[in-house]
């Protein structure tokens, strides 16, 4: 297919996956925030939910003075439309993405993604009448983005052909997704290292479940280990769980399968998915005391930079 | 007589962990309620928090009405109430463990001996056989009162097998997702921690032969039962099998589960049945819902189950009144919680007054639950009291006695607004290996007619969010 429509399907899938993060972080620091200061509920939640989703940065730049508190960070993360990631931009940059490939988007997927735009419309206008979005409205609007991305993951794998389209679009998603859950242990990574954890009750339970939630693995968990939240198996569930499909290890099979099912099709292979197989197979050996061992924010920050090396590669290989 | 109200004071103000909720709901307009209400019913209805009536055959998925006015108690409050609880529970263990034991309390004579070898959930199979780390109760649901600030009551103890937890957890969900702003002004105290903590306590009481990561499930006797979605949820939210008997066999005194991978040995069960049908072998023989030879496991020592078998002795309303003095015999501490003054009417002088007052007591039977089979005087026929008058004399053993307690009310909202309706509060106490826990929660129950006592859902009473916050 059009290395132009590949990349507006790649893009268009991150786009999506990336909202849904991004609401399930809101919701998540929303739950901290509100805790009581003794369950550790306390107001730099925020600054973290920015880090989080890797717009620390851009805020500080944008805002200048502007204090760092639940109201202008929702609103930057969420309707913004100078922040290039916050929900508005990506839906809205999605629905381009797929305007562009229109053909070769199923009507249903298509609809989808339109009606999810319009809703957007919608919510923006009751917005604007009114300046604020109060708490009820935005926990519909929240629901609303995470129902959209199941409506697009349910579509594309219920309706589309197995071929370029579908790889290039589940490509996408799984370098995104991989990425975010990356993100959320690099911000969170202080609260799962043993120095941390105290004995009976630890504070930091809540931020543990909060990270579970975020990336939806809250009941996951407890299927998986069958006893209470350890910070390292918090760790081990994100990190290595095959099972777990936010995990690095299920979005790296995902990412080789995909690229594997390009090569098979195209009878050739590149540098993605070298790059891809060399990254699984390092996530295949590795065992979660390790990584705690020869530290785990250097496991992560080295992950994100492979990971987007990997983005770069399947755009050198595909997109351009 | 006007009952306490928790939030308003008699000069119409509030009280001041009630300030904030107090404004917001002078200034909510009723339709914003009564939208919220049908958002709430809608919520429960897709996430399936039902329950079954038993012999009612249109309603066999029926949701307890839930109200949205949340009850409050402040962190001094619950703190006292805490404590109050821990020292109870502490108590009913150890009671337990003398009574299937060494029996001190029986020939210190601080319990009538009868009390417990008479009591039909004595079960002298146990004696002689100690459960791991002295715990017998694992998980028990204290029902509380209070009549005014100061004090809380205790009306009965729940050491079988109590229910009502996944209402804790699910109001609160429901709560949060309907009323943000309410959560973002008040910084209510989490309660979705306690499944972890169950958890922890069940894994904690492993038998000594189990492996380091014991296998842990909950035995429910099916869907059909009244609180199979409690069973389902608690199974889910702990990541354990929800099993039914038939899923579980017992081969040399070892319980496995029947798996795709074979069987896997069993160690822990939190079982939602009651003793009768654990074991046909053992107890009813016509039980469907057991597992043959359980019992037998049990007693070698190679399964635990939560909560242990016979823990009905410590529960009945004959053993209640006894408590202040099993709290003293075993800690050397007054009683924290205070007992609901009792005539125990096997006591002639008891009976005698409590036959000259019959129409302002509350009648009932020791063993009774569920608010069946009591007489409230005060609402009484003359028919009904001599009903009892008859039953009393006949077998004063079977009954105890109790003023007509004003219990606490709480802000409910009903067709005609927010009115005072009466509520009772049950905590969910957690005791393991390493001591005894609370959530900061529970399930506040509430009569739903205006004037009513009777909170029990299956007499149409309904259930609040409870929260604990920073006074």
């Amino acid at each position: 297919m059009l290395s132009r429509a590949a990349d507006n399907l790649f893009w268009l899938a991150r786009y999506l996956e990336r909202a849904d993060y991004i609401a399930r972080v809101i919701d998540a620091t929303q739950r901290l925030s509100a805790l009581p200061r003794a369950y550790g509920g306390a107001a730099t939640e925020w600054e973290s939910a920015l880090d989080t989703a890797g717009a620390a940065d851009l805020f500080i730049d944008r805002q200048k003075e502007a204090p760092i508190d639940e109201n202008n960070v929702v609103e930057f993360l969420v309707f913004d439309a100078e922040n290039p990631s916050s929900i508005r931009n990506c839906i809205d940059l999605a629905r381009t993405n797929a305007r562009a490939v229109r053909t070769a988007l199923t009507m249903e997927m298509w609809e989808g993604i339109n009606s999810a735009w319009l809703e957007l419309k919608r919510f923006e206008e009751k917005r604007d009448k009114t300046c604020v979005m109060d708490l009820e409205e935005l926990g519909r609007f929240l629901t609303f983005v995470k129902q959209t991305s199941l409506h697009f993951d349910g579509s594309s794998n219920r309706t589309m052909l197995r071929n370029d389209a579908y790889w290039f679009s589940r490509l996408g998603l799984y370098v995104e997704r991989a990425d975010n859950t990356a993100r959320i242990l690099d911000v969170k990574y202080h609260v799962l290292l043993p120095e941390s954890e105290k004995v009976g009750g630890s504070l930091d339970y809540f931020q543990w479940t909060a990270i579970l939630r975020a990336v939806s693995a809250h009941t996951s968990y407890h299927w998986v280990y069958r006893q209470g939240i350890q910070p390292w198996l918090v760790a081990d569930l994100l990190i290595l769980r095959p099972e777990m499909p936010r995990s690095l290890t299920s979005c790296y099979e995902n990412i080789v399968r995909h690229l594997d099912s390009l090569g098979l099709s195209h009878g050739r292979q590149g540098a993605s998915q070298r790059l891809a197989r060399t990254m699984l197979g390092r996530l295949g050996n590795e065992k979660i005391e390790n990584v705690f061992q020869s530290g785990l924010h250097e496991f992560i920050t080295g992950f994100i930079q492979d990971n987007t090396r990997l983005g770069t590669a399947i755009a050198e290989q595909y997109l351009m | 007589m006007t009952a306490f109200d928790e939030m308003t004071l008699p000069d119409g103000g509030a009280r001041a962990v009630y300030q904030r909720l107090w404004r917001w709901l002078e200034g909510a307009p009723s339709e914003l309620l009564s939208s919220r209400r049908s958002q709430a019913e809608l919520l429960f209805r897709r996430i399936g928090i039902t329950f079954a009536v038993y012999g009612d055959k249109d309603a066999t998925e029926r949701l307890i009405p839930f109200d949205l006015v949340p009850r409050i108690f402040a962190r001094e409050e619950w703190q006292r109430l805490e404590k109050g609880l821990v020292q109870r529970v502490n108590a009913l263990n150890m009671f337990l463990a003398d009574v299937y034991g060494p029996r001190d309390i029986l020939r210190a004579g601080v319990v009538p001996s009868d009390l417990v070898y008479r009591n039909p959930h004595y079960r002298p199979e146990m004696v002689g056989h100690k459960m791991p780390h002295g715990v017998y109760v694992h998980i028990a649901g204290i029902d509380i009162v209070r009549v005014d600030d100061k004090d809380f009551y205790v009306l009965e103890d729940n050491a079988r097998t109590p229910s009502g937890v996944s209402y804790m957890l699910e109001n609160r969900e429901v709560m949060m997702r309907l009323f943000p702003e309410l959560f973002h002004a008040h910084r209510v105290a989490p309660v979705e921690n306690y499944p972890d903590a169950l958890l922890a306590t069940l894994r904690s009481v492993a038998p000594v032969t189990a492996s380091a990561d014991p296998t842990v499930v909950v035995l429910t006797p099916g869907q059909f039962n009244s609180a199979y979605y409690e069973h389902s949820f608690l199974a889910d939210k702990l990541g354990v099998e929800l099993v039914e008997g038939r899923d579980l066999f017992v081969r040399d005194d070892i319980v496995f589960m029947r798996t795709t991978e074979g069987p896997q040995r069993v160690d822990v069960i939190y079982r939602r049945i009651d003793d009768d049908f654990l074991d046909p072998l053992a107890f009813r023989p016509d039980s469907a819902l057991g597992v043959p030879g359980l019992f037998g496991a049990y007693l070698s020592g190679n399964v635990t189950l939560a909560n242990a078998v016979g823990t009905g002795v410590c529960d009945d309303k004959a053993i209640y009144t006894y408590l202040p003095e099993i709290i003293r015999f075993y800690l050397g501490e007054e009683a924290i919680l205070k007992n609901v003054p009792t005539w125990r009417c096997r006591d002639p002088d008891a009976l005698a007054y409590v036959l000259e007052h019959l129409g302002e007591l509350v009648v009932k039977e020791v063993n009774g639950s569920g608010g069946y089979g009591m007489l409230v005087g005060p609402h009484a026929s003359k028919g009904e009291i001599a009903s009892f008058v008859a039953k009393l004399n006949a077998a004063p053993d079977n009954f105890v006695a109790q003023p007509t307690l004003a219990l606490s009310t709480c802000p409910t909202f009903s067709e005609s607004g927010i009115s005072a309706r009466h509520v009772d509060f049950r905590p969910f106490v957690l005791s393991g290996a390493d001591g005894v826990r609370v959530v900061p929660g529970g399930l506040t129950r509430v009569a739903m007619k205006p004037g009513s006592l009777v909170v029990n859902s299956s007499q149409g009473g309904g259930t609040k969010d409870t929260w604990v916050i920073d006074g």
